[in-house]
């Protein structure tokens, strides 16, 4: 037990300091990498929490294609440090206020919720694995999966539309 | 890894407040974009924790879906951005007021 709370603090340590630096990090790149730490320390969590399917998903999609994606387009606009004076001085504190009083709320609502009904079953340890994660997907949330792909697809075309070059007008 | 699910859902709010914070602060959209990504991760987070506790894998199968949809946001976000980079010649979300009456 002991052990296992010196992992979890640890570790949590290591995700908010990595989430901290990718807000205070005035270079985009920075962030970004940082933002891949972070969601590595995740995916470590998903591993320790009996997902290891979902932290291999992490991993390859999110810490791997969508960083990837994003540290493209940072590269490709040159926008590492686009950040001009803010227009509104008090916008800072009033967010960070804001963000308090945000934090205060789920606090409250996690303070007055009913208590945990223990530890429930525990499971067994083939739980999260890919076979049988895949076997909830595929039974009992086939058509969700499918709707996904078309999501993926429509997104795909639409990246496409919004980014091509206008098409010059064409001589009759 | 033994812990009470409060904890990693705490630590799951805290992340997502971070993002907020985020979100409200920095001008810059592509940063502003990552703050949104760190707050689905950090609802991701609550999500496993609770599909561990429950010995129930529909927690885990809707984490999947939301990586799913989180890829696809990023496609068109990302696409957005570089529209409006090729007009504006800025990311600085106080300039893209294109739309303001």
């Amino acid at each position: 037990m002991t052990t296992d709370l010196l992992i979890f603090f640890g570790l949590a340590a290591v995700a908010i300091w990595t989430a901290v630096c990718t807000l205070l990090s005035r270079n985009a790149v920075y962030s970004a990498l940082f933002l891949v730490l972070n969601f590595l320390t995740v995916a470590v969590f998903f591993l320790l929490l009996q997902a290891a399917f979902i932290a291999l998903v992490q991993v390859t999609v999110y810490a791997g294609a969508i960083m990837v994606l994003f540290l493209f387009v940072i590269m490709l606009l040159g926008a590492e440090r686009v950040e001009t004076q803010p227009s509104l001085p008090w916008q800072a504190p009033v967010a960070a206020g804001l963000t308090v009083v945000l934090f205060g709320l789920m606090a409250l609502a996690f303070a007055l919720s009913p208590a945990s009904p223990g530890a429930g079953p525990s499971p067994s340890d083939a739980f999260g694995s890919p076979a049988a994660v895949g076997e909830v997907l595929f039974r009992d949330y086939l058509l969700p999966f499918e709707v996904t792909s078309i999501l993926l697809l429509v997104a795909m075309v639409g990246a496409i539309v919004l980014t091509r070059r206008p098409r010059p007008k064409e001589t009759p | 890894m033994n812990v009470p699910t409060g904890y990693i859902v705490g630590l799951s709010a805290v992340l997502f407040a971070l993002g907020v914070l985020g979100v409200l602060v920095r001008r810059n959209a592509i940063v502003m974009f990552m703050s949104v990504e760190l707050m689905l991760n950090a609802a991701n987070l609550a999500l496993i924790a609770f599909a561990r506790q429950r010995a129930e894998l529909s927690g885990q199968v809707f984490v999947f879906f939301i990586i799913g949809v989180a890829a696809a946001e990023v496609a068109v976000g990302l696409a957005l951005i570089v529209a409006i980079f090729k007009t504006k010649h800025s990311i600085d979300v106080d300039q893209v007021s294109g739309l303001r009456g």
